[in-house]
């Protein structure tokens, strides 16, 4: 089975204190640690595991600067065959409609049975690449995929719904699945595979290696743009509790014996 | 301009909810622009739930077909593509749901219309739509625009928009032929499988403590364990502490899992994405530990406290004596 992946490069925010650009159209990146998005780690998995079962091999591709280097390398260390990084300067600036633009491209003329992405990005949250490249593509798709069974030229899914209820689909290959977090146990990388992928190289293709036209890319290839970032008030309603853990652990205790709860 | 399209998302014969805070929403931006504000139902024997929406929209569009009685995005993404292209709506509004995420995409892609998904905020400007959403995990928003269109898309958050039964409406209903000609074949519904139920029902509890990423390792799970144990209620957690497999599915909260609404709810070390959240927020009393004073967790929060939660746990479990 052939399989390919696209991964992010993303920071993690997730208890960092977040600045924004004086342009207010993005945050002050200086500083944050970046690692792949959360749920491309659980495709890259799930790649992974579909390889051990039937054979063929994973390219994984993502769209980004030099640093994105890192991620691409780490998913080469866990077993991942090829990496290729999409990049040029004129992609900056693009929506998530003009990055699945730029990734069709690139995957257009590769030969694949199976496309997966995370569900959304842990950064912009979009939740929008992986079903727009699918119609990009060409290829049938499900979003929020829990399981996957390969099944004669075919594969059954679970997709995640709402209140801890799944939906079985039977899809046609070749397909693209948004991969939910969860959906397996993402391995870490040995130190013979780091080793092994520090050696490894890493193609890189440009808009004129895409094919791509410049307007197709970046801001003039988006169909959304940012007008400004905010940073929302998040403490106008409770009451915050202030000093040791004693002090606030003792005045919660008051707290929960006035709400009767204790 | 022209008309508001909203999706009316049904599953196993309810009208989901996303649908009504869709048309709140609808009403407001279709009497701004003085439009009509239409419903769009697609599903196999739906006329109750027709007669339903007639009441909060100034018409109903009623496509009839059996291969639409349960969601596929890719017999729904034919048949809105048919309606879009004919009848031209200004603003077609799909919930940002299992259905939305599967299918606005590839829709608006399919028709070359701009898109922007999971909106908290939406409102016309001198005719020009722009969008409220968030990002990084809820600790930053955005104000975002459309390129210039005949047709915008928007998928809304679920719970982001409160529906208010006001005056009702007494909508026509239009039943639209489906343009649908033959079987889909290459995605399939086969069957809805539900959640396993556990020992414990988190729903039933008065009492909910629930834990987060903030606990960093499952070796500290005993102490959260503890201080359920001595407030009297259940263990429970948001959607990392399941993935990672340190509670069991049937304790997680929020969108994908069970719905909570007890007497205490205390989050620790939970972030507050929008898909807990909306698991919880109807709590009577919401109490909230994290070590992040930016934590989205603390707009719910009736009382919160900043600091780390190895600390203030054991200290909170031994005044209660547990």
């Amino acid at each position: 089975m052939e399989i390919v992946v696209c991964v992010k490069h993303v920071p993690d925010t997730t208890e960092t204190e977040i600045a924004i650009r004086a342009d207010e159209r993005a945050i002050e990146k200086r500083g944050l640690v970046f690692d792949i998005n959360e749920a491309d780690n659980y495709a890259i998995e799930e790649a992974l595991l579909l390889k051990e079962e039937f054979g063929g091999s994973i390219t994984v591709l993502t769209v980004g600067l030099a640093e994105a280097d890192e991620t691409l390398r780490m998913c080469l260390a866990k077993g991942v065959d090829k990496a290729v990084r999409l990049t040029d300067e004129v992609f900056e600036g693009s929506d998530s409609y003009a990055t699945a633009r730029i990734l069709s491209e690139a995957i257009r003329d590769m030969d694949y049975d199976l496309v997966l992405t995370g569900v959304q990005a842990d950064d912009d949250g979009c939740a929008q690449v992986g079903v727009t490249l699918a119609e990009m593509l060409g290829i049938p798709h499900a979003a929020l995929v829990v399981s996957t069974e390969v099944e004669d030229g075919r594969m059954k899914v679970h997709r995640e719904l709402e209140g801890g209820l799944h939906e079985v689909l039977e899809i046609e290959l070749p397909a693209l699945f948004t991969i939910q977090t969860g959906i397996n146990e993402p391995r870490y990388a040995s130190i013979f595979g780091i080793r092994k992928a520090m050696r490894k190289e890493i193609e890189t293709l440009d808009l004129g290696a895409l094919g791509l036209a410049e307007e197709a890319v970046g801001e003039a290839g988006s169909k959304t743009s940012l007008i400004k970032l905010f940073i929302p008030v998040v403490t106008a309603q409770a009451t915050m509790l202030e000093g040791s853990p004693e002090e606030v652990s003792s005045e919660l205790v008051t707290i929960f014996k006035n709400e009767g709860v204790v | 301009m022209g008309e508001i399209f909203v999706l009316a998302e049904h599953r196993q014969g309810e009208l989901r909810d996303v649908t009504f805070e869709m048309l709140g929403k609808g009403q407001e931006l279709a009497a701004a622009m003085d439009e009509p504000l239409t419903a769009v139902l697609l599903g196999h024997s739906v006329d109750g739930f027709a007669t339903e929406l007639a009441k909060q929209a100034s018409q109903v569009l009623v496509v009839e077909d059996e291969r639409l009685e349960h969601f596929n995005s890719a017999a729904h993404q034919q048949v809105l593509a048919h309606l879009i292209t004919g009848r031209k709506p200004s603003l077609v509004l799909i919930g940002h749901s299992a259905c939305g995420m599967d299918l606005a995409p590839s829709l608006a892609t399919q028709l070359d219309l701009p898109l922007v998904t999971d909106c908290v905020g939406l409102e016309f400007d001198d005719g020009q739509l722009f969008a409220v959403r968030e990002m990084y995990g809820g600790k930053v928003s955005a104000r975002v625009a459309f390129s210039q269109a005949d047709v915008y898309m928007a998928t809304v958050r679920q719970a982001a928009f409160p529906f208010e039964e006001g005056e009702l409406l007494s909508g026509e209903i239009i039943a639209v032929d489906s343009p649908l000609t033959e079987e889909i074949k290459s995605k399939r519904f086969i069957e809805y499988v539900e959640a396993a139920v556990g020992e414990v029902d988190i729903s039933q509890a008065d009492v909910v403590v629930a834990v987060g990423r903030g606990i960093k390792e499952e070796d500290n799970m005993s102490l959260v364990e503890r201080l359920a144990e001595a407030l009297g209620g259940v263990l429970a957690g948001s959607r990392p502490v399941v993935d990672a497999g340190w509670l069991p599915p049937d304790r997680q909260v929020g969108q994908s899992g069970r719905t909570v609404k007890p007497k205490l709810y205390l989050a620790v070390g939970i972030s507050g994405a929008s898909q807990h959240v909306v698991g919880m927020r109807a709590s009577s009393t919401i109490v909230a530990i994290n070590k992040d004073p930016d934590a989205p967790i603390f707009k719910v929060a009736h009382y919160g406290i900043v600091d780390d939660l190895l600390k203030v746990v054991p200290a909170l479990t031994e005044q209660l004596g547990g």
